[in-house]
This record gives C-alpha cells, structure tokens and sequence, in this order.
C-alpha cells in the first residue's frame, strides 16, 4: 500500500493507495500519527479512493487517528471510499462516528 | 447433507505477508461460480479477518501453520474452513461480541462482527491449548448460465 499526504492552507489530505489490512495495518497508523504531529492543521481528510481492499485493521487506523484528532479539537473526514471499505466501515457503524463524504476534493 | 461439487485446501505459514495471498487464492477458486462483485468482496473481506485472526491470536507467540479449505456445495453454496493449531480462544462469545480485542492498537475487535455480517453463518470451534477452527457460509445469488 502506498500513503501519500498533501498539505494545503487548513487542512491536510491522506491518500490511500492498494491494499489495507493487518500486514500494512502498523505503518498506516505509524504514518497517519505522524502527522498528526507535524501538521496542526484543523481538518484532516482520509482520501480511500484509492484503496482495492480493506478488512477491520482499517477501522482501527481511521479510529486511532480520529480518536488523536479529537483530543487536540481538530476534526477528520472520510471521502471517495468505494463500495468494498465502505461496506465495513457499515458493518461496524464507523458513518456514526465519522463524516463520509463523496468528493475526493472535498 | 449437501453434495460436495469442488474443493480445495491450502497450508499457509502465519506471516501476515499471506493474508492477501489467503483471499485472492478463495476469490479466484470461487470464480468458477462467477459470484457478484459484491460477493466477492465480502468473501475476501471474511477470509482476511479469519487468516488475520490465526496470525495476530492464534499465534501470537510463534509461527505456525494455517489451513484454508474451501467446499463448493450443492445450491451455490459456499464453505469455507480457517483452521490453526494456536492458543485457542478460552471463551468463544467473549471474543464474538464487538469491540472485543486481546490484540494492540491495530486491531479492531470488529473482526467477528464483520464475518457475521458478511456470511450466512459464522461457527467457531476453540479449544484452549489446542486451536481454533472457524467456518463461514455463505449461499451465493443465482447467476443466469452459472454452474451448480
């Protein structure tokens, strides 16, 4: 899997790219925690449009980093998640927890 | 009992590098019943927490070996067998209710609620000690011009 970040004036955007499981679970969230640190921006965006497969080691790495977004008061989206990652993200009842949106560039 | 049409088993060793070899080789031995896009998925999605299981707890402290076995049954009907010879789990509802982990921060604990959702029947069979085996069913959509 390849994780990209592009930062931009208030908000700073992930993009995922390949396959999200527990093999690629570790450096995902190292990554996104990371960052986290680096940028004090307010929004975080997850951009999944990308991502062929994802099983329930994502819901931990998009839960982690929500959980360390909001402790600091920043905030974190989820856009262009295809059909697959969205059907566990339901299953779990993560769309309760964290905003979904359609657009890439939201 | 349903007549067995087609099978297949495979031993894979417990490194988390297998978990996509895992599902690919069930979704592409599945393609002979040209299953849904969606069904698919689900499929990939429920073997990737089950393999995933075995490594992260069955064994946690070791490598070992894990056997992946797939029936074909009568009426599109699809079996499949995750097999280890880990610890074991010592309580089995424990371990299905969500959010339930032993595991650290990269897991969910949604893996048996994901498998449940995803699947006709989910049956877990745990002994401590001795393994786990855990099988999942599912009955696929009729397809026009498929087999079985």
């Amino acid at each position: 899997m390849q994780i990209t970040h592009e930062s931009q004036e208030n908000q700073l955007i992930l993009h995922y790219v390949g396959e999200l499981d527990h093999h690629e679970a570790r450096k995902a969230m190292d990554y996104a925690e990371s960052l986290a640190v680096l940028y004090p921006v307010e929004r975080y965006v997850l951009d999944l449009s990308g991502l062929t497969f994802m099983d329930s080691s994502g819901l931990a790495v998009a839960l982690n980093l929500y959980r360390t977004l909001q402790r600091t008061g920043r905030r974190m989206v989820i856009c262009g998640c295809p059909p697959q990652p969205l059907r566990v993200f339901q299953a779990a009842g993560i769309p309760k927890i964290i905003p979904f949106e359609e657009d890439v560039k939201c | 009992m349903l007549t067995v049409l087609n099978q297949m088993s495979m031993k894979l060793e417990s490194r988390s590098v297998n978990e996509g070899f895992a599902r690919q080789a069930v979704a592409a031995f599945l393609a002979q019943l040209d299953p849904t896009m969606d069904e698919l998925n689900d499929i990939k999605t429920v073997v990737s927490e089950a393999v995933t299981n075995a490594i992260v707890h069955g064994y946690r402290d070791r490598l070992g070996y894990i056997n992946v076995s797939v029936r074909l049954l009568e009426g599109r009907t699809v079996e499949i067998k995750v097999r280890d010879q880990g610890c074991g789990i010592a309580d089995v509802a424990q371990a299905r209710q969500p959010m339930f982990t032993t595991g650290d921060d990269t897991r969910s604990g949604m893996g048996f609620t994901i498998m449940e959702s995803f699947t006709d029947r989910l049956r877990v069979r745990s002994s401590p000690g001795h393994g786990t085996l855990v099988t999942l069913t599912r009955t696929l959509s009729a397809r026009r011009g498929a087999q079985a």
